[in-house]
């Protein structure tokens, strides 16, 4: 019955939609039915396709930078104290900053193609992860750093490597948690990087492809490409979030608020 | 006092066929503390703690009188200020030979339990001597627990796993801040009992607010109390530990612990 209910939610939806368009008897560039998004979207498959693999690569490209770049970030900051006031302002202007302001110049200076898609991506999933991460490595509990800390009291290396082994088999484990509720985050708007990036110039993707359909009254179209791309959007957040809890088996709140 | 006048302690003078090892030397422990406050509150002033080596010495007061301090201080958690001084009896300094024991078990919960009790090597880059982990496991009586993770065990096997780490590097000063006080009675007994055994010859600073653990642990109990903190006489019952609490021997020291408890409760009324 639970892996039913999503399916229930859905089918009811379609049709309300089908009701609607069918008693509202709307012209179909306005709100086509879903009947006839479903047959434009087996009819174009192909087309969409293909769209549909530029932006899923922009996504997870996106999503891979702005993931390894905020836990890169959140090391740095939690282990050198100083690096902090540098780095955090960053952190935030990234989040505070429109990125419909910047994806302009991003294509003027890298181009129609997916570079700048992927740093629209990486800049909307950094803050995040890095905050994520960074509150996880700041929480571990004093008691344990304190037994950390008597426990290296015989440790025959220096400083930097014992602080290295403690983030290896304590700080960082202790933060898997945190980190994966902000990459649950980021897996959840890391699409909205890629289509923002498409709708400002692009030869190919989803957003290049609904931008189209719509300027050619191909409300159908537009539809259509929703449909795949809320697909993709909710698979890739039930595929991290799986991954993470088969990753963190140990993790004490197994229970997600999707599942 | 100096480290010339630890010498009436047993283990100061180690034969000089195990000369050197710390396992085997059971350590005596002086701390001389001339201050210590919080902030704008003094805690307690000029107390003197000697730890006998190879004996269990309990600290017993009500919380807020400092005791966690003290262990906190012998630890190395808290740095020494003024002229406040830790001498051991071979004039070394304790720093490196200490291990700890804390009130919750402090386990890494993606850890199993063999890695839990190896943690200490890992943390200083050492290849973990698992085989001695095993048999530390093996004593504490979770031998068909190794691989387990801490999620799935009893809040005692937990308490159990976290003994056989504070002996997995085999420092001969253990400081326990109560240990056993989150454990149902019949559990703390019986952990009460592995303890004594396997801490014999080490020198250990047990912190607890419950007299009777006090009574069946303690060689040597000091109570704790007023504001600022006094510390008193030592009390040394006769019998060997683990004792039990119901003997007519311990029922003297048990009132004479209480009437010094209550001392406390008399300064503040």
């Amino acid at each position: 019955m639970r892996f039913f209910r999503p399916g229930i939610t859905i089918i009811g939806l379609f049709l309300i939609w089908a009701l609607i368009a069918a008693i509202a008897g709307l012209p179909k560039f306005i709100l086509p039915s879903p009947q006839l998004v479903l047959v434009t979207l087996f009819d174009k498959a192909e087309l969409i396709a293909g769209h549909a693999v530029t932006t899923l690569t922009e996504i997870l490209l996106g999503l891979a930078f702005g993931v390894a770049f905020g836990m890169i970030s959140a090391l740095l900051i939690s282990a050198y104290r100083p690096v902090r006031q540098w780095v955090l302002p960053l952190v935030i202007a990234s989040q505070a900053i429109p990125v419909f302001a910047i994806a302009p110049l991003l294509v003027l200076w890298l181009g129609y193609g997916i570079g700048p898609k992927v740093i629209v991506g990486a800049l909307i999933i950094y803050f995040p992860v890095t905050i994520g991460f960074l509150d996880g490595l700041n929480r571990t509990g004093p008691a344990w750093i304190n037994l950390a800390s008597l426990l290296q009291q015989r440790s025959s290396h220096g400083r930097i490597l014992n602080s290295y082994y403690l983030y290896r088999h304590i700080k960082i484990p202790f933060a898997l948690p945190a980190l994966a509720s902000g990459i649950r985050i980021a897996a959840a708007v890391a699409p909205i990087g890629a289509i923002v990036g498409e709708w400002v110039g692009s030869s190919s993707g989803l957003g290049f492809l609904m931008l189209h359909a719509n300027a050619r009254v191909q409300t159908d179209l537009l539809f259509a490409s929703l449909l795949v791309l809320t697909f993709m959007a909710v698979s890739l957040y039930y595929i991290v979030d799986y991954g993470l809890r088969l990753a963190l088996p140990w993790q004490p709140d197994q229970k997600n608020l999707l599942s | 006092m100096t480290s010339s006048n630890l010498s009436h302690l047993p283990g100061s003078n180690p034969s000089p066929e195990n000369y050197g090892d710390q396992a085997t030397v059971p350590l005596g422990v002086e701390l001389v503390l001339v201050k210590l406050s919080f902030g704008e509150t003094l805690i307690l002033e000029n107390l003197e703690l000697i730890l006998p080596a190879g004996q269990i010495t309990c600290l017993l007061g009500p919380s807020g009188v400092g005791k966690t301090s003290i262990l906190k201080i012998l630890a190395g958690f808290i740095p020494l200020t003024g002229n406040s001084r830790i001498t051991c009896s071979d004039s070394l300094p304790l720093h490196s030979r200490v291990s700890y024991m804390d009130q919750s078990d402090l386990l890494l919960p993606w850890a199993s339990v063999v890695e839990n009790v190896a943690i200490g090597a890992r943390l200083r880059g050492e290849r973990p001597d698992l085989m001695r982990a095993r048999e530390i496991l093996c004593d504490v009586g979770l031998k068909d627990w190794l691989s387990a993770r801490p999620d799935i065990l009893s809040g005692g096997m937990r308490q159990r796993v976290a003994l056989a780490r504070t002996l997995m590097d085999d420092c001969p000063v253990v400081l326990m801040d109560e240990p056993f006080s989150a454990l149902d009675a019949l559990t703390k007994l019986r952990l009460q009992d592995m303890a004594a055994k396997l801490l014999h010859g080490k020198t250990v600073l047990l912190i607890t607010h419950d007299p009777i653990e006090a009574l069946r642990l303690g060689h040597v109990i000091h109570v704790l109390s007023g504001s600022p903190t006094r510390i008193s006489n030592a009390i040394r019952p006769d019998e060997a530990i683990p004792r039990d609490p119901a003997s007519d021997s311990l029922k003297s020291h048990y009132s004479d612990i209480m009437e010094k408890l209550s001392q406390t409760e008399a300064d503040i009324t």
